[in-house]
Parts: C-alpha cells; structure tokens; sequence
C-alpha cells in the first residue's frame, strides 16, 4: 500500500474477532441493528487499553506536570515525557525534542503557519498545497495569506484523485518556501507518493509539512525516512483521545521558531523585564497540558505496535479491495477517487439519490457512515458534485460488514430510487 | 425511528418530481440559501401584487428532504399574504422541531407529511432551508441566507 511496506502478510494472521473484542463501542445495536462503524476517517474507536489507561491516570496518578516535587506530580510527568519517547519511537524521530504535544493536526498545522511561516516569510513569498487539503491544510495558509501577503498556489489533481506531479514540478519555483501536502486525502482516500514530492522540494531547497491524519492510522511512518521536516497527525484518529496530537518537526528548524503561545511551561524564567524560553518541546507547550491525552495516545501506540502496522496496512488493503469491489456492483454507484494506491476509504455516489439521504437511511440500519463535504470543499468543487458518501475502514472492520453495508445501499435504493 | 416516517410518498413523489422547479423569469424577489453541512443550495423566486405572492418557484440542488420541502412549499404559499406564509412558517417551524407542537393538520395541508422530520434532528435543517430562503426573499435581502 505503501512503497516502504514490505510484503504484505497474509491477513489471515489478523485475528480480527479478537480485535474486535478489544473495543467496547463496537459491540451494540443502533436502532436496532449491530453497529457496523465505518467512519473511522473522521474518528477511530478506542481499545479497552486506552480508556483504562486514561481512567487509571486519572485514579492513582494524576498531579500536574514539571512542577512538584511530590510522588504524583512525578509519575504524571514520567508517564507524560514516557509518552513522548513513544511517539517518538513510533514515528521514528531522531530526539524527544522534535514531538510537540498539539491539540491535533488542526493545531499542528497553525503551529507552523504561525511560528514558522509568518516570521520568516516575505510578501509574494509561496505556499504549495495541493486541490487534495483538508480545509485544516488550507485555512491557516489563508490566514497567513492575510497576515502577511503571502501567495498560496495549489498543485490540481485528477479524475482518479491524485495530486499531478508534473504539474508540481511546473509551479515549485524561486519563490516557494514551503510545500504542505497530505499524505492520504481523507475525502478520496489517495495516497499521495510523498516520497517523491519531497525529493523535488529538497532540490529546489523548500521545507515540506506533511499532513499525516490519514496517513498514520493505516500505514508505517518513519519521519526520518521520508525526510520530511514537519509531520502533523491527531491521536482520535488512531485509537488514541480526542484533544491530542503531535507536531513533529527537524530539531534545527523548532529550534529557531519562536514560542507561538506564552505562559506557564514553556519559560525556563520569567521577570517583567525578560523572560527566558524553555527548552525544546517545552517551548510550544505552554500552560498545563492534555496529560491524560499524551498518555492515552502512547497506549493507543502500544497497542497498535502490538498489532504491527504492516499488518494493519495490509489487512486494510484487503478490505478495500473487497469494498471497491462489492461497491461497484450496486447498481448506480460511482466511486469518487480511483487512484490506484489508496488507503482504506470509498468515496461514492448513488444515481439520483443524495448522500444525506443515503446517510439517514444506512443509520436506521446501523450502519455509520460521513456524509458531506468532509472539510474538503475543493475537492467536491473539482468533481462538481455538492458532497459524497464515505466509508472508512479500520483493522477491526469486517467483509461482514461491507456485506451489511452494501445490503444497506440495496435498501436505500428500495427507499428512494 | 421509522425510515416511512420521514421518507413518506409524499416526500418521494416530491423529491422525485419537484412542483413549480425552475427559474421565475422576471421575479420581483429571490434568494439564495445554503446549508453548508450538506451542501444543499436553493434558490427562491418569488412574484408579489401587493400582499399577496403571485408565484413561486425555485430550483437547486439537495437531498430529498430538502428539494421536497421546497417542493411542498411553492404549493403551500401561492396566493397566500406575506402574514399568512408567516404563520404558516411558524406552523412548519414547530411541527419540525415540537413533538408536543399543537398544530392543526388541516392548516398545514401536505406539508403535514414532513412531521416525521422531527424523529430526525439532523435533518430538520434540510426541511427548513426553503423556508428560510423564502423569508429572506421576502424581506429582499441581498444577503445568501445560511442555516448556520
Ligand atoms: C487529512 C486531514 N487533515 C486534517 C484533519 C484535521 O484533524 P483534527 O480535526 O483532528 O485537527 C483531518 C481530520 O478530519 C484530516 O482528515
């Protein structure tokens, strides 16, 4: 699925029903009817590992962090800093000193635009996204476009939903100072070939942020390998808390930023006159932080680790194949976003029959799926269509499932067709 | 929560022939109305000899809720008084959102059939955007009007 994935195993080494037990949330009925969750790309369910480790933080840990000297206020900062390194580990950062704890990718991508971009940047000076954003990739770039003067240019996809490459080369340039680009559009499910995106902006000497949401629920991601210089991702989308995510960025790049937010946390000294800055990651983090968040995440790590996100990935690819398939012999559906290397998401629509509605009508089933726009409104623009159906896939996701799925969009075309 | 409730054949047979749909050409007032969660985009037109709306129609795209209560509506306020189409939009607004709403049957006519919208909070948007839109035609507002 993805080219730094090796051979994929055979998913027949997933146990998924014991996956699945795993995972509290999935085991009711919505209006009568087993939940079938598939829309995982807006947010993941959680194990019971990570709701414990949250609530056993809470019952016998909790104090707040680099601040006391008592036993709690210690295993609190422990446990947090311990998350940190996990992350790390996951990811594969070269220092502890390069995650930065976020509220999400939302905040990650602010982060740069205002700490990185808008001191450095000049009026004219470019900002390259591409049609595929998540309006979270877009929206701050604008912001800074306000701010600043600076020029946004976007890199057009095609049918299939991948992002040109050819038209990439043409409009990176003298002025470009940052290319910001998502590694798997959440609207379509397209895996972008980062790789070599990144190796044309190092040659023309540009910094690249990628948008990592979609990208490291499903897939290995080895920050080091791809050589990005920011990576940004939210823990609700892998198992982890909502409120909680990580900018990862090169060390000397977060080394010069200057803090974006100012308080408690992120000043080693503070006098009316001068105030010295923390160190890396502290000075990003100011105030006191989603501890609990941190630690729920690397639980969440854990246990997809345990797993192995190369199995993850290829047992995914599994079931897209499946769902493109049994998809596209419903009478009068069209998937939007053929690329060939996908992650596990179908984007579609039914002849005559509008998302919202197909919506409603899978949730009387027990069937959930997002309908709309998915914060991507270029995207739905470009296809001239006003919002699709989604479903997403995850690991613990059945080919039952798609079967109830499809069932569903028979009976939807029962209703309304 | 009984799909039939909401999509009733009345709301099918609307949404999939939608009544007076098209452009009102002159029209003495339009609107435009969006509701940017599902992208529905509708446009009113409206006709008007003093009180009294001559005409309307409207055109767009949406789910069936929303181009059926469009629908329904062009038939619902034709020949009625800017105050009757007020009332009316009151009657509609709590049979949307009222579970104990005290709303004659009889006034509201077809559009009794959108009361199943209610069993369904997340659709009740699409059920009162032409309504909306219709208000801000009246009042000629310039503005495109939102549900947000
Ligand atoms: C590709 C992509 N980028 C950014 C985001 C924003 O993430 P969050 O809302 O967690 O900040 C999402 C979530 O929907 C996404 O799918």
């Amino acid at each position: 699925m993805n080219a730094a994935v090796t051979a994929p195993r055979s998913a027949t080494t997933l146990d998924v029903a014991a996956i699945r037990r795993d995972f509290p949330i999935l085991h009711q009925a919505v209006n009568g009817k087993p939940l079938v969750y598939l829309d995982n790309a807006a947010s993941s369910q959680r194990p019971k590992s990570v709701i414990e480790a949250i609530s056993r933080y809470y019952e016998h840990d909790h104090a707040n962090v680099h601040r006391g000297v008592h036993t709690l206020s210690q295993r609190a900062t422990d446990a947090y800093e311990g998350a940190r390194e996990t992350i790390r580990r996951f990811i594969n950062a070269r220092d502890t000193k390069e995650i930065v704890f976020v509220r999400g990718t939302t905040e990650a991508v602010n982060l740069v635009a205002q700490s990185f971009a808008r001191p450095r940047f000049q009026p004219g000076d470019e900002i390259l996204i591409s049609a595929l954003e998540h309006h979270a990739n877009i929206v701050p770039w604008q912001l800074l476009r306000e701010q600043i003067g600076a020029v946004l240019k976007v890199i057009p996809i095609n049918e299939q939903g991948e992002v040109d490459f050819i038209e990439f080369q043409k409009l990176i340039g003298p002025r470009t100072r940052l290319l910001a680009l998502a590694h798997v559009s959440n609207a379509l499910g397209t895996i972008v070939p980062v790789e070599k995106f990144i190796k044309v902006a190092r040659q023309h000497g540009v910094p690249v942020l990628l948008d990592g949401a979609q990208a490291i629920p499903h897939t290995p991601v080895d920050v080091q390998a791809l050589g990005c210089d920011f990576y940004c991702f939210s823990s609700h989308k892998m198992l982890g808390p909502t409120g909680m995510g990580v900018l990862y960025g090169k060390r000397e790049l977060l080394e010069a930023m200057p803090p974006w937010q100012g308080g408690g946390d992120m000043i080693l000294s503070v006098s009316f006159e001068k105030t010295t800055f923390n160190q890396l990651p502290w000075k990003f983090e100011a105030g006191t932080p989603h501890i609990a968040g941190a630690i729920g995440l690397a639980t969440a790590i854990d246990y997809l680790e345990k797993i192995g996100m190369d199995r993850i990935a290829a047992y995914e690819h599994e079931l897209l194949e499946y769902a493109t398939e049994r998809l596209s012999q419903v009478p009068g559906l069209r998937i939007v976003g053929t690329a060939p290397d996908k992650a596990a998401v179908v984007s579609f629509m039914l002849d005559g029959i509008h998302p919202h509605d197909i919506g409603t009508i899978l949730d009387t089933e027990g069937v959930a799926i997002r309908t709309g726009h998915h914060c991507a409104m270029p995207v739905m623009e470009f296809f001239k269509i006003p919002a699709t159906a989604r479903a997403s896939m995850s690991f613990y996701n059945t080919r039952e499932e798609i079967d109830r799925l499809v069932a569903a969009l028979e009976h939807t075309r029962q209703v309304l067709g | 929560m009984d799909l039939k409730d909401l999509y009733r054949d009345v709301i099918v047979d609307h949404n999939r022939h939608p009544r007076n749909f098209g452009k009102l050409e002159p029209a003495d007032v339009h609107a435009d109305g969006h509701n940017p969660l599902c992208g529905d985009r509708l446009t009113v037109y409206a006709n008007l000899k003093g009180e009294h709306i001559t005409d309307v129609k409207f055109e767009g795209t949406g789910c069936a809720i929303s181009v059926a209560s469009a629908s329904l509506l062009t038939e619902a306020v034709k020949g009625k008084t800017r105050s009757e189409v007020k009332e009316l939009f009151d009657d509609v607004h709590a049979l949307l959102t009222q579970h104990d709403a005290s709303v004659d049957p009889a006034r509201l006519g077809k559009l009794a059939a959108l009361s199943g919208v209610r069993e369904f909070p997340a659709r009740v948007k699409c059920a009162s955007l032409c309504w909306h839109t219709l208000n801000a035609a009246l009042e000629r507002a310039a503005e495109p009007v939102t549900t947000e």
